[in-house]
């Protein structure tokens, strides 16, 4: 059963990892990449390794896509400048 | 139409990297000697409910010494490369609810990153987790309020003092115990097991790892969002 969960999270995880690269737009990219992070934090706890879970959702998810959305904001703001 | 040839040939040496690994993976069914050791010693030398903590504060406490080092390069570079200009365009104001849950939520938030690397040793988590929940804290005040200045003497203050402690405690291991005994737990009374106050000095190193981590992550957010 959790053979099963585990394969289809992991084809998310592929999907939304193609999403990340080939979307447009760039913040729908930054989140899709924050999805893979999700994902792998919930097979993480499947996989009976919580601590590692924790991370991955804390810095993997959140702190990194935050960051991520900044910097964009930051680039963005540069073009209307010049 | 080059470049793509490359990229494929680039994943293929990659597949044929990894596929040894594939060829001969099998799974365990006891533990390896090292790893008994450590189960074994986490529990009956250093008195740890979580054998992870054990690992990363304790048998391998020179590579977390180590990560926590490599942070603060980080976030001096980040400090550097990324000085404060004046704000150009006036930044728009955040929602009415985003403001008042902020307020509501930053106090429960912190609360619980407190609790993470304070039980590090008893619950999963630890020093990393709890300072990256304490910076989510910080990073809501940010949505909420753009304007908002934080105090950079304290921040600064609490990154030098845990950074510094930290090491202390390391020392404290060669001075009262003997060689070979950097960074090791036992300087404290080990107490009962299972208790909030036992397992030596591993609170009290996670909780500082804990202060470290978050306020360090908390100035990159500030230097990064801040107008």
């Amino acid at each position: 059963m959790i053979s099963i969960i585990i394969i289809v999270l992991g084809i998310i995880m592929i999907v939304a990892a193609f999403l990340a690269i080939h979307l447009k737009n760039l913040l729908s990219a930054i989140i899709s990449a924050g999805v893979i992070s999700l994902l792998a934090s919930v097979i993480y706890l499947l996989l009976a390794a919580p601590d590692v879970a924790m991370t991955e959702a804390a810095i993997g998810s959140g702190l990194t896509t935050i960051i991520f959305i900044f910097t964009l904001k930051k680039i963005k703001r540069g073009d209307l400048d010049d | 139409m080059i470049k793509r040839i490359f990229i494929l040939l680039a994943l293929l040496g990659l597949v044929l990297m990894f596929l040894p690994f594939l060829k001969d993976f099998d799974f365990h069914e006891e533990l390896s000697d090292l790893s008994s050791q450590y189960v074994e010693g986490s529990i009956k030398d250093l008195n740890t409910q979580n054998v992870v903590t054990s690992v990363i504060v304790t048998y391998r406490g020179l590579d977390t010494l180590g990560e926590v080092t490599v942070l603060f390069l980080a976030t001096a570079g980040v400090g550097f490369l990324l000085r404060k200009k004046k704000a150009s365009l006036k930044p728009r104001r955040s929602s009415e609810l985003l403001q008042t849950a902020s307020q509501f939520l930053f106090v429960l938030i912190i609360l619980t990153g407190i609790y993470i690397f304070t039980h590090g040793h008893l619950t999963p988590g630890g020093g990393f987790q709890g300072g990256v929940l304490i910076t989510t804290a910080f990073l809501l005040l940010i949505l909420a309020d753009v304007n908002l200045k934080f105090n950079h003497s304290i921040l600064h203050f609490v990154e030098s003092f845990s950074g510094a402690f930290y090491v202390m405690i390391g020392l404290f291991g060669l001075l009262l115990i003997g060689m070979n005994s950097f960074l090791d737990p036992a300087i404290l009374p080990l107490g009962k097991f299972g208790n909030l106050l036992s397992a030596g000095a591993i609170p009290i190193i996670y909780s500082l790892v804990g202060l470290k981590v978050g306020s360090e992550l908390t100035t990159i957010l500030d230097k990064m969002g801040g107008e």
